[in-house]
This record gives C-alpha cells, sequence and structure tokens, in this order.
C-alpha cells in the first residue's frame, strides 16, 4: 500500500531506478483489487493479464536501456466510459454491456505511450449521470472512509480506486463535477481541465459542450503530470484546442505568492455544511500564510448554475444517446416484431431510470413550442454566467469554492428525489457552464458517529481557473498541499 | 410555461425519444418532471434581452483541410453488431416495410 500512497511520479522513479519492477507494482495492485473490490465495487472489470503483459514490457524496455516515459509501470485505472481498444467498454449500463470498442479514446492511447499500465475500468454513473455512482447497471460503489456513503459520482469507481490505494492515478470525466465531487468525497485530488485542453475522442458522449477527461490523483504533482502528458490538440477531436501546454511542473514552486484569490461570499452561504464551512474558512486562512490575497468577489447569476446545467446537459444528452439504439453495438431487446419497436423497447429495457429521465427532459426542452424558454433562456443565462466570471477574473487570478455543499452523503439518501441530487452540485456545475479549468484538493474531515464508530468524511476545496490557465490553480493547489498534511491521509481499510 | 405537465405530455416525448415506458414510468417521471421544470421556471425571472446564447465556449478555429485518411473496416465496424449480415457488409434490422 505505501508505495502507491507516495504517488504515480514516485513510482515511476523508484521503477526507473530499478528500486522495484513494473513487474511486482502491477502485481500489488491487483492483489489490492481483488481484496478491496469486493467492498468498495470500485472496479467494473480487471484486465489482469493485459496489464502484467504491458508491465513485463516495461520492464523488458528498461533492461535494454531503452528510454521509459514519465509513468512507466504506473498501474492506471480508467473510467468505463472511455473506450479502451480490445476492453469491455459499457459506462455502467446495461445497453452498452457487450460493447468491445475497436480503438482507443485519445487520452488512453497517450497514457500508455507515457507507459502507464491499464489495471481495469472502474465503476461509474451511467453514461456519467449522477452525482452519487448509485446510477450503475454494476451497483453503487461504496466510500473507501465511510461503508455506508456515496463515493460522489459520476467518477465514483475512479476516486474510490485512488482513495483506497489500488491504484495512484485514475482517468475520470468531469460534465458538471464528476471528476471534483467524487474527489472531494473520497479525500483526494481530481483536476477537470478547461474545455478543449484534452481531446474527448473515445470519451463515450454525455454533453458535448461541457464533458471533459481529467486525472485524479494522490496528489497535485501527479495530477500536473498526468495533464501534462493529456494536454494538446488532436486531429480526432476539433474541440481539442490548439493552445500550447506549459510546462505544469515547472509552476509548481511551493507558494502561492502574489496570488489574488476571489472568494465568492454571497454565493458560499445558503445550504452549505457547517462543516465544509468551516474547512474552507481554515484552507483560506492556509492560503493567506502561504501569500497569496483574499478578495471577496460577486458571481451573481451562479446561483442559476443547477437550472441552466440541468437544461443544457439534458438537451445535448438526448441528442448525444439516439445513438444507442440496438443497431451497431450493445444490448438489443429480443424479438421485436418492427424497427420502431427494436428501437424504443431496446432503450427502454437497456438505460436505467436517470438516464431516461435525462433523456426525456432534454427531448422536452428541445420540443417545438419549449425550445425557446428553456433551452435558448438557459443558454443565455449561460452567457450571463460566463460574463459573471469574466469580470471576476479582472480583479482575481482564481476563485476558491467548497467543491460540494456536504461531506460524503449516505447511499440511498437522495436517489427518490432527483432534484435533491442535482442540488449537490451547485459548485461544480458552473465551472464547465463557463467552460473553466477546476481542481478539487482534501481541505478536512468531519467525523460521522456510525453504530459505535465513528467515520472520517473527508472534505475538499475547489480552486477554479481563467480558461487555459491550469498552471495557476495547480500552483495554489500544490502549495496547500505542501502546508497541510490533508492529501496524506489514509482510510483504515480492512483487506 | 406554467401548465402543468401531463401523462399525455411525458408520453408524446416517450414517443419523440424513442423510449416505450411502462405505465409506472410514466407516472414517476410525470411528477418528477414536473418538479424539476417548476425549479426551472426561477430563470424566466432574468432579464436575458439582448444576451447572445452560449452554446458552446471553444472560441477556437476548429477547422482543417479535408484530407483522406484511412477508416475503421467495415468488418471492425460489424464486429458489436447485435445482428449484421457480415458477407455483405450490413447492420440486419427487423423489416421496416410491409
Amino acid at each position: 500500500m505505501s508505495a502507491v500512497v507516495a504517488g504515480a511520479r514516485t513510482i515511476a522513479a523508484d521503477i526507473a531506478a530499478g528500486r522495484v519492477s513494473a513487474t511486482e507494482m502491477c502485481r500489488d495492485a491487483l492483489d489490492r483489487i481483488s481484496r478491496l473490490n469486493p467492498s468498495l465495487n470500485a472496479f467494473n472489470f480487471v484486465s489482469a493479464e493485459r496489464a502484467l503483459d504491458r508491465a513485463a514490457e516495461i520492464d523488458r524496455r528498461r533492461a535494454s536501456g531503452a528510454a521509459l516515459g514519465p509513468l512507466a509501470g504506473v498501474p492506471l485505472a480508467v473510467k468505463d466510459n472511455l473506450c479502451v481498444r480490445g476492453m469491455r467498454t459499457t459506462a455502467s449500463s446495461r445497453i452498452l454491456d457487450t460493447f468491445v470498442p475497436p480503438y482507443d479514446a485519445t487520452v488512453v492511447a497517450r497514457l500508455e505511450q507515457a507507459g502507464a499500465v491499464i489495471v481495469g475500468k472502474t465503476n461509474c454513473d451511467e453514461f456519467a449521470m449522477g452525482s452519487s455512482n448509485e446510477n450503475s447497471a454494476f451497483g453503487p460503489v461504496r466510500n473507501p472512509w465511510a461503508g455506508d456513503r456515496t463515493p460522489g459520482g459520476s467518477s465514483g469507481g475512479s476516486a474510490a480506486a485512488v482513495a483506497a490505494a489500488c491504484v495512484p492515478l485514475a482517468l475520470g470525466s468531469d460534465t458538471g463535477g464528476s471528476i471534483r465531487q467524487p474527489a472531494s468525497f473520497c479525500g483526494v485530488t481530481g483536476l477537470k481541465p478547461t474545455y478543449g485542453r484534452v481531446s474527448r475522442y473515445g470519451l463515450l458522449a454525455f454533453a458535448s459542450s461541457l464533458d471533459q477527461i481529467g486525472p485524479i490523483a494522490r496528489n497535485v504533482g501527479d495530477a500536473a503530470l498526468a495533464l501534462q502528458v493529456l494536454a494538446g490538440p488532436d486531429p480526432m477531436d476539433s474541440t481539442a484546442a490548439r493552445e500550447a501546454v506549459p510546462d505544469f511542473a515547472a509552476s509548481l514552486d511551493g507558494d502561492a505568492r502574489g496570488v489574488r484569490i476571489g472568494v465568492p461570499r454571497a454565493f458560499v452561504s445558503d445550504g452549505v455544511d457547517a462543516s465544509v464551512l468551516a474547512a474552507f474558512d481554515a484552507a483560506l486562512l492556509v492560503l493567506r500564510a502561504t501569500g497569496a490575497t483574499l478578495i471577496d468577489i460577486d458571481l451573481p447569476h451562479a446561483k442559476y448554475a443547477i437550472p441552466v446545467y440541468y437544461l443544457v446537459c439534458t438537451a445535448e444528452a438526448s441528442s448525444n444517446l439516439a445513438r444507442y439504439d440496438g443497431v451497431k453495438y450493445g444490448y438489443r431487446s429480443p424479438a421485436p416484431t418492427t424497427l420502431k419497436e427494436m428501437y424504443s423497447k431496446t432503450r427502454d429495457e437497456g438505460f436505467g431510470p436517470e438516464v431516461k429521465r435525462r433523456i426525456m427532459l432534454g427531448t422536452y426542452v428541445l420540443s417545438a413550442g419549449y425550445y425557446d424558454a428553456f433551452y435558448l433562456k438557459a443558454q443565455q443565462v449561460r452567457t450571463l454566467l460566463r460574463q459573471d466570471y469574466d469580470r471576476a477574473f479582472e480583479a482575481v487570478d482564481i476563485v476558491a469554492m467548497p467543491t460540494s455543499p456536504t461531506p460524503p452523503f449516505r447511499l440511498g439518501e437522495k436517489t427518490d428525489d432527483p432534484l435533491q441530487m442535482y442540488l449537490a452540485d451547485i459548485f461544480t456545475v458552473s465551472v464547465n457552464l463557463a467552460g473553466l479549468p477546476g481542481i478539487s484538493v482534501p481541505c478536512g474531515f468531519v467525523d460521522a458517529p456510525r453504530a459505535g464508530a465513528t467515520d472520517r468524511l473527508p472534505i475538499g476545496v475547489q480552486f477554479v481557473g481563467k480558461m487555459f490557465d491550469e498552471a495557476t490553480i495547480l500552483r495554489v493547489a500544490d502549495a496547500f498541499e505542501r502546508a497541510t498534511d490533508w492529501s496524506r491521509q489514509t482510510p483504515s481499510l480492512r483487506a | 410555461m406554467s401548465t402543468p405537465l401531463t401523462i399525455a405530455d411525458v408520453e408524446r416525448i416517450a414517443t419523440l425519444a424513442h423510449l416505450e415506458l411502462t405505465d409506472q414510468e410514466k407516472q414517476v417521471f410525470t411528477k418528477q418532471l414536473a418538479d424539476i421544470l417548476a425549479y426551472a421556471e426561477q430563470l424566466q425571472a432574468i432579464d436575458t434581452t439582448g444576451v447572445a446564447a452560449t452554446a458552446h465556449v471553444n472560441a477556437h478555429e476548429a477547422e482543417r483541410d479535408d484530407q483522406p485518411r484511412p477508416s475503421l473496416p467495415v468488418a471492425e465496424a460489424l464486429r458489436n453488431a447485435p445482428d449484421c449480415d457480415a458477407g455483405a457488409g450490413l447492420f440486419r434490422v427487423p423489416r421496416v416495410i410491409g
């Protein structure tokens, strides 16, 4: 376990120096997964044989003196909505239960090129739609810190796998908080890059104007290295930006001197759990001590981010998910008599309730008579929200907010009331709507009594940057991590 | 806008979305979608006169020249199909016309 806790860069350095082999690292990761996954349910599939073959290849390369990539031999988990050639990819949906992609997602190809060894595919909310990982055909993931609570979603399996030290690094996707919120709930670091920073080729699309892929890691330096590998233009994704990719590691200089941090006080007040507010305020004091200046800002339209988000993302989802019709891949309803019946039965039997709900809502807001009132209106308020951030960034370099208004909640607590579940995303969705980069890092714990024991529930703080300025949020997150020890805490797991 | 969502509305949307819902799903969705839409009503209070819509935040030039490149072979593309005629290179679906 200790090797994984130290993180991806340490593992890669140990392998490069011959202190441990890639094969040993891979076996350790696979052993830990096989011991912990029955209780965590973080992995949908494990690909032991393929992983050991790749690890052996890294060891051979090292023995022959060949150059090794920056992640050579690092065990990696990949969210199950990202295509890996020849490896089953389901998005945790029955409708894709048999799908084996004929190509690699660009992010997968780049990480493997850098030497990372994929050990398996992680559980998630179906098609990344959810905030608790309970909308999965494979069942919910359990939070490594508290088994009766959610790990967050939708990249719950990736966050739980990193928190439980099964792997030091995992890929997630973030449409409205799906990397940052589970990272916060599991006490690890999660980075959502700027929209367009990372290619989406090979990501099963949910909402194309919001989706972005990013790393979940044990520390900020590892997240920076992963972004270095992932970032950059891609001929297979026209929305992957041609923006220059800076040396992210170079920005991690250990302090936050001169950084102006905006705090949207009015926004961060109502409905926020007292433990989250206390941890957030304490984090701000730490940042001030590391040289940052705190400035109150106003994001007047941020309070509308939830309705805007759920109108925009469902509209896009209803269009994107039209492709799942039982013709080209995945599940098909048995013995339909007509083509139309095949479509509608396949989709009713193949999709889970939350996915159907979002397709229905999205279809409704795009339908004749409702488009202007809902979809167009939401897109206009999206513009106002972006302008709020633009104005704020005239006076500050980054914005700080809690990642989630509450610590991890109980499994089943919000499943009967979709609107309550949606409200949990209040601090993350505006960042996607504006296309900005955001990072969540651990900033404290709150005790929660449970049947004679006490669970420690992680709390996260989020830093939001200007478009394509991941460097500054990484620098501040790194300075915060060095000044505190929240990121080095580990859950006690019986394995 | 303020007309409440009915089961008939839900049935109409389900048809548009090619979803064959059970009666119970229709009941549940009617209530849940009505709740969500009522919550979204708060946007109507915002003055958006003359505000441009944001469909996409990407301000970058995304065009490139068309260049022919190899694409997925037909056999590979058919490999995941629930039903196909691999020899003819076709997906197979139920009869469309009598």
